[in-house]
């Protein structure tokens, strides 16, 4: 169709389960190996040769898994919410099923940013939670989660159920920023700074550059996982298809 | 909606044209009709904002000045709840009649009659409960410098509740068991009008001016009022197709 020339040839390409499965097929070993390599790297690095923090000492270094799966919780969730308005608009399918295997891998990387958080409350703040700003919103975005993960798994027709949870992500989407400053305000209107990291000065190459490996290699640790949520997926819903019986016959 | 008006052509004299309500209208004094012929539906969660309440001091102390710190926060969260569990059965009826499917058929705007059953929903839960606040704030020793702030803020807070609960009850409407997952949905987006609506009355005990409190949430307000009925719209399509 002429009036769809803007669009590359990718997008529509993607819209094939079959040709989704195959190119993330070819892509799946480089991303394994990409994660691997950052993900080692990066833990030894961060946690044998990046300087101690002179105030935290040791314990500070919880932050190479925190600040990742956090940035990676957030993101996420904008994924979620953008392949479930591709799915909508342009009804394609594959973007229904990347939606759908993001719910899961969001929550358990929302899990993670809390549980990290709360081991490294108890040494800096002295407490598991707190009420803070940022813990709270990171805790609504983890029932954000939930909630699409119930709504989905409640609705029976998966067509239907992906529209739904589209619908529900884009609400959310544009609550997140609304919940992110009320709670900041509102944290600053009881608890002002009591609950501030201690003030440091910024943070010198040694450290930032191995936290960035990691933020990296959670990426590519993402990816790895999506794409093996996806080929799953697809594979179910297309058992039915000519060349999912081919595949699996050998 | 009955009464009829000459028509003024003179070829078709004998014709009467019955003037029809437009969708906006029409919707609303239905909804309103029909929720006052089962008055015991308006009253539920009214009984219910009043229950909650009477838990906190028994669960947690019956102290005046504990109470009347915490009563902002217990008088807003049990409006909250309340008008949650109202909203289940905003669009149940419809669409086990039939009716829903002929308002998604008829080529009215979705938009206007959405909105006009949001707020028909408002008027029958929103606002009685906004009414019957003092009541709780007397209950619970909220100082009388606060009356204003509380029942200012849940007249603006609430129709942002009744916009976001029909989101949820517009995606579970097909749905057997809506009833603990329209809470799911729906609690999260309801934090930031609970953070500002409590906010604003603790702010009116205390004496700060409530001009910023009341204005973000009206801005929420206006937010919800533009996008919310787009989004219950694509909602409902989406529950009676499937």
């Amino acid at each position: 169709m002429a009036d769809k020339k803007w669009m590359p040839r990718w997008f529509y390409q993607l819209a094939s389960p079959r040709w989704c499965y195959e190119i993330t097929g070819k892509l799946l070993p480089l991303f394994v190996i990409a994660a691997i390599l950052l993900l080692v790297t990066g833990t030894v690095w961060a946690l044998a040769f990046a300087p101690a923090d002179y105030q935290q000492g040791n314990s500070f270094r919880i932050i190479y898994i925190h600040v990742p799966s956090s940035i990676l919780a957030q993101s996420c969730y904008m994924l979620m919410a953008v392949a479930g308005a591709i799915g909508l608009i342009w009804k394609m399918k594959v973007a229904d099923m990347v939606a759908k295997c993001c719910a899961p891998i969001g929550a358990s990387i929302a899990v993670l940013s809390l549980a990290t958080g709360a081991i490294w409350g108890k040494p800096t703040w002295g407490s598991w939670w707190v009420w803070d700003a940022r813990l709270t919103s990171m805790l609504i975005l983890f029932f954000l989660y939930l909630g699409i993960i119930a709504l989905n798994s409640a609705i029976e027709s998966e067509r239907t159920a992906a529209q739904s949870t589209a619908v529900l992500a884009l609400v959310g989407l544009v609550n997140i920023p609304i919940i992110k400053y009320s709670v900041d305000w509102w944290n600053t209107l009881h608890q002002p700074a009591t609950f501030k990291l201690t003030e440091r000065p910024a943070m010198p190459a040694e450290m930032w550059v191995p936290l960035l490996v990691m933020v990296i290699g959670f990426y590519c640790f993402f990816a790895v996982a999506m794409m093996l949520r996806l080929r799953n997926e697809i594979i179910q819903r297309e058992r039915r298809s000519s060349w999912v019986r081919d595949l699996i016959a050998g | 909606m009955n009464d009829s008006v000459p028509n003024q052509s003179t070829e078709e004299s004998m014709v009467h044209v019955y003037k029809v309500d437009g969708p906006f209208w029409g919707a609303l004094k239905r909804d309103l009709l029909l929720s006052y012929r089962r008055k015991s539906d308006l009253v539920n969660p009214l009984i219910f904002f009043l229950m909650v309440a009477t838990l906190f001091p028994l669960g947690v102390s019956p102290d005046p000045t504990f109470l009347a710190d915490v009563a902002p926060g217990v008088v807003w969260v049990a409006a909250l709840l309340a008008t949650l569990l109202s909203m289940d059965s905003m669009f149940r009826s419809d669409f086990e009649d039939g009716t829903l499917e002929q308002i998604l058929l008829s080529p009215q705007p979705l938009y206007l009659v959405v909105l006009a059953k949001v707020l028909a929903h408002w008027m029958l839960t929103g606002l009685p409960l906004t009414l019957l606040a003092p009541v709780l704030g007397v209950m619970l020793f909220l100082p009388a410098e606060g009356m204003g702030g509380l029942v200012l803020s849940l007249l603006l807070g609430t129709p942002t509740l009744s916009l976001i609960g029909a989101i949820g009850a517009a995606l579970t409407v097909g749905l057997r068991k809506g009833g603990v997952l329209i809470s799911l949905l729906v609690l999260p987006l309801y934090i930031p009008v609970l953070i500002f609506g409590s906010a604003a009355v603790q702010g009116a005990v205390t004496g700060l001016p409530l001009g910023g409190y009341l204005a973000i949430l009206g801005a929420m307000l206006s937010l919800g009022l533009v996008m919310a009925p787009l989004a219950i719209g694509a909602a409902l399509r989406i529950s009676v197709s499937g």
